[in-house]
């Protein structure tokens, strides 16, 4: 039974791990190509988090439960092969059932293909691990790395363009167009910020967590 | 020819790979400690991309796009493969990685000794599958657009890997907080030089 008490002994760590100490993108710098283009907003970033979460969980799961008919040798173009699949039938999802998020992650939603979090978790834990870890496991690195790409953001959204979720929070009467005082964040929407965002985020976290810090 | 160069030069500086859409980011983070490293593993992507980019462009005109099929006969007419191209990019870089690999190590042992590691390493870059997911969205009208664009963005990746570790390599003498120090820095530095190369985009081509 105890086996199934979710969040608690082993299974519960490898869910966790990976929004702490372990989390893909600011502690093992995976997955970073396709996930900063996509934090303008929040919405869109939801759903790619959404997606590779997806992505990761099942074909965790597929190569494991292929882990003993694979040869070695092979075994880079059977992951592609798997995750490529995983990925074309989210990408057709996608454009079913929200095209304008589809339209607006463009080539992105491709680009989970080559995404180094679900290489990397393949080949150090689905190789190597029983079916319902490595489940458990791409669903814990498929959450880290969303909530990274939310808290981004959230702050790119908020700052670069005064709303959160598509809904305004800053009041209109305060805009500069309406006599006020105040004007959105102009370098918040452009790229580069969202590298200085996680730069920061990294720096918070290794300050408070000083095993993390490199020595090099 | 105009039309090619303008192509070629935007995807080096107006579109860059890693400041404009972060593409490649891992391997420019994890191989960018040295300039000589980052300099094989630049020449390494140029060459890749370009040969990728041209013949994921002939596969997407003759196979994937609608109505590509054209050429095999009038009941062809209607299909649609375009679901397909992911898969079919990344089986075609695959392979070609693998045979570029090869042939390099027929012909020229001393490159294949100096890029040897950074080949099989660059068919999940995520900078060649984007160049031809880029290359698809934006439809080119010739194969010889499609060449600029993909050696275009080549140096383009190959100028930002070479800038930073020139960087990072410096960095290693200043006073950084402990914390900030390795991957945090690396971080705020590419997004300031992202910054600077916005200043690009006033040019128009």
């Amino acid at each position: 039974m105890s086996k199934f008490s979710f969040l608690s002994g082993k299974i519960g760590k490898l869910f966790l791990a990976p929004f702490g100490d372990d989390n893909p993108i600011t502690v093992k710098v995976l997955g970073i190509c396709s996930a900063l283009a996509v934090t303008v907003k929040i919405k869109p970033a939801f759903v790619m988090a959404l997606s590779v979460t997806v992505v990761t969980a099942f074909s965790n799961l597929i190569i494991s439960l292929l882990r003993n008919g694979i040869p070695s040798r092979i075994r880079i173009i059977v992951q592609l092969v798997v995750v490529a699949l995983m990925v074309i039938i989210v990408d057709q999802f996608l454009k079913a059932f929200v095209y304008d998020v589809s339209k607006q992650l463009s080539v992105f939603v491709g680009l989970i293909i080559t995404n180094c979090i679900i290489m990397g978790r393949l080949e150090a834990f689905a190789l190597a691990n029983k079916p319902f870890p490595s489940f458990i496991d791409g669903l814990g690195n498929g959450f880290g790395y969303g909530l990274i790409l939310i808290v981004v953001a959230f702050f790119r959204e908020l700052l670069g363009s005064g709303t959160i979720w598509g809904y305004s929070i800053i009041p209109a009467s305060l805009y500069a167009k309406n006599n006020g005082f105040y004007v959105n964040n102009g370098l918040m929407i452009l790229p580069p910020t969202a590298l200085i965002i996680i730069g920061l985020i990294i720096w918070w976290q290794r300050s408070r967590r000083k095993n993390l810090i490199d020595i090099s | 020819m105009e039309e090619n160069l303008n192509i070629f030069i935007k995807s080096i500086f107006i579109d860059n790979m890693v400041f404009a859409y972060f593409l490649g980011m891992c391997s420019y983070l994890a191989v960018s400690k040295t300039v000589k490293t980052s300099t094989g593993l630049g020449i390494a992507v140029v060459f890749v991309l370009s040969i990728t980019v041209p013949i994921n462009y002939l596969a997407e005109k003759y196979l994937l796009a609608p109505g590509a099929l054209s050429w095999l006969g009038d009941s062809f007419k209607e299909v649609d493969l375009s679901y397909l191209s992911f898969i079919i990019f990344i089986a075609i870089i695959a392979s070609m990685v693998q045979l570029v690999e090869m042939f390099i190590e027929k012909v020229s042992p001393p490159l294949y000794s100096s890029l040897g590691i950074f080949l099989p390493l660059i068919a999940v870059n995520c900078a060649i599958l984007g160049g031809a997911l880029f290359m698809q969205e934006r439809e080119y009208a010739t194969i010889w657009e499609a060449t600029s664009f993909g050696l275009g963005s080549g140096i383009g990746w190959m100028l930002a890997i070479v800038a930073i570790a020139a960087i990072r390599e410096k960095l290693q003498y200043s006073h950084i907080p402990p914390a900030l120090r390795g991957l945090g820095i690396s971080f705020i530095i590419t997004g300031l030089m992202g910054i600077a190369f916005m200043s690009f985009l006033g040019i128009k081509l």
